[in-house]
């Protein structure tokens, strides 16, 4: 392979190799063309046979392959692959809610440019150096179509993931009146830097709409806290305070105890109850409210 | 620009209407240290819902107004910290240690009032 290539690049030069890969190309495309339903059939045929696409029937296969051999025909054929990336796309958002894996899809596009070139292969068998040059024309603009379809592939589950994300964060910091002026915050989970700013964020503009006065933020559902976050909790403490609202902190496990206690996390500036009880509890006392059972109250109250 | 201060009562009130200058702070500092003595006022309230920024220099001029009134023998309440604003004084560690904050003004009165009542019950 390599002799033949020297042999051809000085024939060549470069302006003339651009013109003549156009031609190769419009050749190329019109052979793509004649042969349409023969190789797109073959195609389909190759990808039940490597079991990919298991999760849609034949004829989707089919219907699926007949619009992808039809864009993949024209990208070769116009050079421009946004029409290419919007159906990857597209493609990508009707197919990955049924389980479609990156594997498959790059499969069948590597699949189709196997399909294509051994027809290449068939049909300029007799002339080896148009073989060669047909090639070079080919694989580069199919190397870049498999491309395309993996990127916009992945572009689309990363869509679909961040999407999830932001759904799972909105959802994931409450900030809960259970009295008037009185807010709880439970935290369940793992804190991260992000996370932990949005806690505050909402936290402190949960105070503001509802004029709280005390606030119990609950972290029993939180396993481990590192000092950055650490520190950025204590920072929440003091920013409500700024607010002219009292925090108390609530559940802290014994390894988040130990943690803040290793980081020199200054205890006085943070008030905690060892559970969320207590700390509604001493809430309610602040607040001046005082919680009696009614059979205590006497019968003719 | 200077910050009216009106009497309200035992009360001071000093509302904040738009950013202040390093002078125009210290000279609020004064007028209101100086007219806690003169009007014999208990308790007085700087109201910031006005300031979307609240520097080192302002902070610190704020807690010092409100340990040198404390002295002078009254309460100071700041009232009206933004939610931002909050949060970035306390990224810079400004935090006005040992200052009353409240959400508002009408907050701020309420806090003052429970002082000035406790205070009476003591003495």
């Amino acid at each position: 392979m390599p002799e033949v290539r020297t042999s051809k690049t000085p024939v060549v030069p470069p302006q003339e190799a651009s013109e003549s890969t156009a031609t190769l190309l419009r050749e190329l495309v019109s052979h793509l063309r004649q042969n349409r339903t023969q190789l797109r059939q073959e195609w389909a045929h190759r990808i039940t046979e490597a079991k990919l696409l298991t999760a849609m029937s034949a004829d989707e296969i089919f219907t699926e392959a007949t619009a992808v051999y039809d864009q993949y025909v024209e990208a070769l054929e116009t050079g421009t692959f946004e029409a290419l990336q919007a159906y990857a796309r597209n493609l990508s958002e009707r197919i990955i809610p049924r389980g479609v894996e990156i594997h498959e899809v790059v499969g069948i596009v590597l699949l189709l440019r196997d399909v294509l070139a051994r027809s290449l292969f068939a049909k300029y068998q007799g002339d080896f150096a148009k073989l060669n040059r047909i090639l070079d024309a080919y694989e580069p603009a199919a190397n870049r179509i498999a491309n395309t379809v993996a990127v916009g592939f992945v572009q689309e589950r990363e869509r679909i993931i961040r999407e999830q994300q932001e759904a799972i964060r909105e959802l994931s910091t409450p900030v809960l009146q259970v009295r008037e002026r009185l807010l709880i915050l439970p935290i369940i989970g793992v804190i991260d830097p992000q996370r932990a700013r949005q806690l505050t964020e909402q936290l402190l503009r949960g105070i503001r709409t509802n004029r709280a006065k005390v606030v119990v933020i609950d972290i029993t559902g939180v396993a481990a806290m590192d000092s950055q976050i650490a520190n950025h909790l204590v920072q929440t403490v003091e920013a409500s305070r700024l607010l002219g609202a009292t925090v108390i902190v609530t559940g802290l496990s014994p390894e988040i105890a130990q943690t803040l206690v290793n980081i020199g996390v200054d205890l006085g500036k943070m008030s905690t109850v060892g559970d969320l009880q207590g700390g509604i509890e001493g809430a309610e006392r602040l607040l001046g409210y005082k919680v009696v059972p009614i059979k205590e109250q006497g019968p003719n109250t | 620009m200077a910050v009216p201060i009106l009497k309200q009562g035992p009360y001071l009130i000093a509302t904040i209407q738009s950013a202040l200058t390093d002078a125009d702070l210290v000279q609020l500092r004064d007028a209101l240290v100086g007219k806690v003595g003169s009007y014999r006022s208990s308790g007085v309230i700087v109201d910031v819902t006005a300031l979307d920024v609240l520097d080192s220099f302002a902070s610190r001029t704020l807690r010092d107004l409100a340990h040198m009134i404390r002295l002078r023998g009254a309460e100071t309440v700041i009232v009206g910290i933004q939610p931002e604003v909050a949060f970035t004084m306390v990224r810079l560690g400004l935090t006005l240690e040992g200052v009353a904050t409240a959400l508002e003004l009408e907050e701020g009165l309420f806090y003052l009032a429970q002082k000035l009542h406790s205070a009476r019950q003591e003495g």
